[in-house]
């Protein structure tokens, strides 16, 4: 875990208000997986006042990136940040997706920005497994397939692609992976996550998702972000320290 | 270069600086310990301990507001034969005093926990938590009440003979009171201030923010109000005073004690920048030599009115 600034070096508007920010970090990008995330402090100033959590979009060598919507005064500020300023980070924070396994194809499922950790999850499996990557939106304006490959979209509005969730989309296209060995690796909205629990569990997939929670600190000390664990009900575990990542088995979504 | 003594003392509670790290910000030590010397810092309040454990609040327990955060995670916490078990070993190979957090439902609760837990060595000092804002039973309940505030001061006074802190809220009108409270009772110094309660709504869904709709409200949003309860009890009651609220760097802990505070205590900057309060030790240090003074403690209630 570590705290230092790093440099900016673009910003990048990929789609209609969805950017890539661009840094320098050999420390961050020599110790980071996929599905890890980093928190981070904006700006010196009072408001915005707390961290905000971003998972690593991708990584290049000695630099990552960082996907983002502008969603409010944070990610505003972040998305005007020229070359050479620098960006106050904590991490790399919490579990990564677990890549390893005995399993022929990896399948991403997508919601929204949730598309975020995939380009650098693709990059690190793409030459171990076949990869489908299925990814849905309300409409088209919410469809993010930078970076991801084999891709198959859904929106809410029928606006691209199949008309309808991307969990209603999976199961159009199950016969293309139901009697292989598959592993589900997914991240978006709470909704989707809970239809796809549904899917796995029925279909006895193995699953791992990536979860969000309103955080403070991101390691710990907060205890801000639980989620209800399915072993152990009487505790909460945390989004960022025992997660983000889990298995779909181990968490109430 | 002159050495500026930053030591203080609060009861038999002896601190080698002024900054300590405030209950429910830094859990139980583990996690900062990865940022700072916990060896630098005055002390460390740990998260608030209740006699079994407790799960605390479901999400959403956090949201940003301007210059601070509300919170409502509800107490949270692995209880007190957990918490000697498994936290205690951790805290116990620092030197550093440990002052335990204690919350409780009822006053036979606090009395109890005080009672197992002034046992461990470790522990060098209790800080009552009567003010939590974020659950049903105990908290303000108790904290909103002299009555209650005296009577668990004595009571738990009764079963340990190490310094006794009380913890105080700012949703009352008078807080001096209930410091004089704490004083009459034998309490030996009293944390100033716990949250305030405060609310967000989601203005589409017409929803609370906090699962739990109210929290507690911190950070820099919150200092103006902690210094001037600050500032009351120094007037008005003769007890050790450590400052909390929205302490964001060195010129804030010496506002604070210029307002009264012996020490304090940072909370939610560990949460934005957790190197912040070893930084603030030095800084601080700088600051004494920058205008002629020797003993931090000269510093606190030295304001001029």
């Amino acid at each position: 875990m570590l705290l230092l600034d790093a440099v900016v070096d673009e910003s990048i508007e990929i789609e209609n208000q969805i950017f890539l920010l661009k840094v320098y970090s050999p420390e961050i990008t020599s110790n980071i997986k996929p599905g890890q995330f980093l928190n981070v402090r904006v700006s010196r100033s009072l408001y915005p006042l707390l961290r905000r959590p971003f998972s690593v979009c991708d990584v290049d060598g000695e630099y990552f990136y960082l996907m983002f919507n502008i969603f409010g005064e944070g990610t505003k500020i972040l998305s005007r940040k020229g070359k050479g300023e620098t960006i106050d980070v904590i991490g790399p924070l919490g579990n990564g997706f677990n890549l390893d396994g005995d399993y022929k194809t990896a399948i991403i499922v997508a919601g929204g920005l949730g598309a975020a950790p995939f380009p650098f999850f693709t990059r690190m499996i793409n030459s171990r497994k076949e990869i489908l990557s299925f990814i849905g939106g309300r409409t088209l304006k919410d469809i993010i397939t930078y970076g991801m490959k084999n891709t198959s979209v859904a929106t809410d509005d029928g606006s691209l692609g199949f008309k309808g969730t991307v969990i209603d989309l999976l199961k159009e296209n199950i016969e293309k992976f139901k009697n292989q060995k598959v592993k589900i690796f997914s991240c978006g909205p709470n909704a989707m996550l809970r239809a796809l629990k549904t899917f796995a569990l029925d279909n006895n997939f193995d699953c791992e998702v990536s979860t969000e929670c309103a955080m403070a600190c991101g390691f710990g000390i907060c205890q801000g972000c639980p989620i209800e664990s399915t072993d152990h009900p009487e505790k909460y575990l945390l989004v960022c320290k025992d997660g983000p990542v889990f298995n779909v088995k181990d968490v109430v979504i | 270069m002159t050495k500026v003594d930053l030591s203080l003392q609060i009861g038999s509670l002896k601190l080698r600086n002024p900054i300590m790290l405030a209950s429910g910000t830094v859990g139980y030590g583990n996690e900062i310990a990865e940022f700072i010397d916990l060896n630098k810092i005055g002390g460390i309040v740990t998260k608030s301990i209740s006699l079994k454990p407790r799960k605390g609040n479901p999400p959403q327990r956090i949201v940003e507001t301007p210059a601070g955060m509300l919170n409502a995670i509800g107490l949270a916490n692995v209880g007190v034969e957990q918490f000697l078990k498994e936290k205690i070993p951790f805290l116990s190979k620092y030197d550093v005093p440990i002052i335990c957090n204690i919350a409780a439902s009822s006053v036979d609760e606090y009395v109890e926990c005080t009672r197992i837990l002034t046992s461990e060595e470790t522990i060098k000092a209790f800080e009552i938590n009567v003010s939590c804002p974020n659950v049903k039973e105990g908290g303000l309940q108790f904290g909103n009440s002299c009555a209650m505030v005296s009577e668990i001061t004595a009571k738990v006074k009764a079963v340990t003979d190490k310094p006794i802190i009380i913890k105080l809220s700012p949703n009352v009108s008078n807080i001096s009171e209930f410091a004089k409270a704490v004083k009459d009772e034998g309490g030996d110094a009293v944390s100033a201030i716990n949250t305030l309660v405060g609310a967000a709504f989601d203005i589409f869904t017409r929803r609370p923010k906090l699962k739990n709709v109210t929290g507690g409200l911190s950070g820099p949003a919150i200092k103006p109000v902690a210094l001037a309860k600050v500032l009351e009890i120094k007037q008005k009651v003769d007890i050790p005073i450590i400052g909390i609220g929205g302490i964001m760097n060195w010129k804030d802990v010496v506002e604070f004690m210029i307002a009264g505070a012996s020490a304090v205590q940072i909370g939610t900057l560990n949460f934005i920048d957790p190197y912040a309060s070893q930084r603030i030790v030095g800084e601080l240090e700088k600051y004494c030599l920058q205008i002629g003074i020797d003993k931090i403690s000269e510093l606190t209630g030295s304001y001029i009115l």
